[in-house]
């Protein structure tokens, strides 16, 4: 017989173990999708190592696509900490975009123009995530629904622009102007898309751990998601944490938009994004909201959307396999995370 | 202006809205079913996608709508109870479930049609079902045309809603529904299961959202692309907000939201839109954010919404 008991301390080695089952787990289901496509599975997963991670050119794609990933990711895991529940990740990212580009379209220098481009991408961001926030302080509104609804309305904002005020008048494609060429961010390695983003998503991420871990208001985020009776009881003013910690979570889903328009496709278009906000809560999950741990889990969801797509070409396996592997990594580190809160113990013979 | 408003309020208009509010009815009636008792399912998105394209591809391949209807509510049955094992069997945070659930629901929609139908430059399409005009009732002027000549989907939606309250309100079952959403405690110390009903619950539900799904890939568009569902599980979310969790007006909200859409589809197709479209299409989703603000959501939302129960937690 085996009972399920309640663990009180999780050991350390969990923070990689469990991440490691849920995509061990995710790849050997999806594995079942391949061999249905009539593929070989080790000659799928082979490609798509190779697509994403087996020359210095496809390390620098996959790091390109990881970027927005990274940020999207530091967003969630940010507002999960206080539990500040904030689905809004996507919208957010389209806001810093859309912001980022009409700053960029300003003809002026070049580093004032990267400068201002980030600030006006992360006070967007910022900015939309502050609703949610307000309305669940003042208003006690359930944060889940209200950052997700506002998606949508952040997506159809960025529609009637692009195809109202900023639809190009010559071809009639609903795409934005494109950014002056000095605002576009510098290229770090020639014949590569490497670009500054890429550098200041992997920057950020140690900053936003010292930030969660070493510093006041990373406490205060802490306790406010832990216990927000103690957090008052403490002498925390838990709204204001919550304000502060949808602020940064804001920024950093609009940095990510930021990234995209300055490194990337240096205008704004209805797809800019491919759900890189929902990405984001996969990546802080299989992170365990850990800043540090969004790395690797953003690089792994992006070397499987570059890798998907080779898989396609050489296999015929539908490169939509990506997004199968995207959902199931969620299930299953939701699952895996059981085994922090359960431990099963053998408990005698049945008989 | 009058030319303006004859144009626009036409039978054809009035015929258009109820096809609109349509798939919006049974997703949000679904929706409502799983939140009353207790557990958000916000996979909707990703389960009407996954049932649009089941109901489409069992439609195309056996030549049989029906068939296709049975296979879209199945696969809605289906996404409901995986959503449940998560949320409700091991206790799982519902929303980052619903999220997953999404995610993978229309990953696996996307693989699995560009699987069977391969990249074609025309996507295929079937022959869709026709409408049912209603003897005697159809010939009543304005309404006859517009409400009593529809699919037979459009029917089953209308007979839904108050088989819905029905159930909800004058059943065991519905009362079963309402105390584990409110209190599971008492509802367990009164004897009712609060898994078994909730995984019922979010099942129904899905078997619902079945039907949304497939009123768009087999009677509104008779086909599937990847851009089909594109938010109306997300208006369903707003819409069982705005409609208080109630299945009359939770269905009103759906007509309200597709009396919009429909004024909204006219306007630019008759060239007048010097308000972008987009404008209306946003109008849902702040309508319930202002609702949910002013109505202090937490004071009409079941209780137990989003907390899942573990009997042995006391």
């Amino acid at each position: 017989m085996f009972r399920l008991e309640v663990r009180t301390s999780t050991p350390a080695w969990f923070n990689l173990a469990l991440p490691l089952l849920a995509v061990g787990a995710t790849l050997v289901l999806c594995s079942g999708l391949i061999a249905l496509a009539g593929a070989g599975v080790l000659e799928a997963y082979g490609v798509m190592f190779t697509a994403s991670f087996g020359d210095s050119y496809a390390i620098t794609e996959t790091l390109v696509r990881a970027a927005p990933i990274i940020f999207t990711g530091l967003a969630v895991a940010v507002a999960f900490r206080a539990k500040f529940w904030n689905i809004g990740a996507e919208g957010q990212l389209l806001a810093g975009a859309v912001a980022s580009c009409f700053v960029g379209a300003i003809p002026m220098p070049g580093v004032l123009a990267i400068l201002l481009m980030a600030i006006a991408g992360a006070a967007a961001g910022a900015a939309v995530a502050l609703v949610p926030a307000t309305l669940r302080v003042k208003f006690k509104v359930d944060d889940v629904v209200s950052s997700l609804l506002l998606n949508s309305v952040i997506y159809y904002a960025l529609m009637a622009l692009i195809e109202g005020p900023w639809k190009d008048s010559f071809s009639g494609y609903p795409i934005s102007p494109p950014i002056e060429d000095s605002a576009s961010f510098p290229v770090l390695l020639e014949g590569t898309r490497l670009h500054l983003g890429v550098i200041a998503a992997l920057i950020a991420a140690p900053l936003i751990w010292f930030l969660i871990v070493r510093t006041t208001l990373g406490f205060r985020i802490r306790v406010t998601g832990e216990s927000p009776e103690a957090a008052r009881y403490g002498g925390i003013h838990v709204e204001r944490v919550l304000i502060s910690t949808a602020l940064l979570s804001g920024a950093l889903a609009g940095l990510a938009g930021v990234g995209e328009v300055g490194g990337v496709h240096f205008q704004v278009m209805s797809d800019i994004s491919p759900g890189y906000g929902y990405s984001g809560i996969v990546v802080a999950m299989l992170a365990r909201l850990n800043p540090l741990g969004v790395v690797p889990a953003a690089i792994f969801l992006a070397a499987v959307m570059t890798g998907a797509e080779a898989m396609s070409r050489a296999t015929g396996v539908p490169a939509f396999l990506s997004d199968v592997i995207q959902g199931t990594a969620l299930l299953a580190m939701l699952v895996a995370l059981l085994f922090t809160a359960y431990r099963i113990r053998r408990v005698g013979a049945a008989a | 202006m009058s030319a303006v408003f004859e144009q626009i309020f036409q039978v054809g208009f009035l015929a258009a809205i109820i096809r609109i509010a349509t798939p919006l009815a049974f997703a949000t009636l679904g929706e409502m079913f799983s939140e009353r008792a207790g557990v958000l399912n916000l996979g909707i998105e990703g389960i009407m996608l996954l049932c649009a394209m089941t109901g489409f591809t069992a439609a195309s391949l056996s030549g049989s709508l029906w068939l296709g209807i049975v296979a879209a509510v199945l696969t809605g049955m289906a996404m409901g109870a995986l959503h449940a094992l998560f949320t409700v069997a091991l206790g799982l945070s519902q929303h980052v479930c619903g999220i997953g659930v999404t995610l993978f629901s229309s990953g696996l929609a996307y693989f699995l049609y560009r699987l069977i139908f391969g990249q074609q430059s025309v996507p295929p399409s079937i022959k869709g079902f026709q409408t049912v005009p209603i003897p005697i009732l159809s010939d009543i002027p304005v309404l006859g045309p517009a409400v009593f000549n529809q699919f037979a989907l459009v029917y089953m939606a209308i007979i839904a809603i108050p088989l819905a309250a029905f159930v909800l309100y004058r059943t065991p079952w519905g009362l079963s529904v309402r105390m584990v959403g409110e209190n599971p405690r008492a509802a367990d110390s009164a004897g009712v299961s609060v898994m078994a009903t909730r995984f019922q619950a979010v099942i129904l539900g899905g078997a619902l959202m079945g039907l949304a799904g497939a009123f768009l890939t087999m009677a509104q568009f008779n086909a599937f692309t990847f851009g089909v569902v594109s938010g109306r599980g997300w208006v369903a979310i707003a819409l069982v907000v705005f409609g208080r969790w109630d299945p009359w007006r939770s269905a009103g909200a759906a007509l309200l939201f597709a009396f919009v859409d429909a004024l909204q589809l006219r306007m630019q197709a008759s060239g007048l839109g010097h308000i972008p479209y987009e404008a209306f299409l946003m109008l849902p989703f702040i309508f319930t954010i202002v609702a949910m603000a002013v109505m202090s959501r937490n004071a009409v939302a079941p209780s137990a919404l989003l907390k899942p129960f573990r009997r042995e937690e006391r």
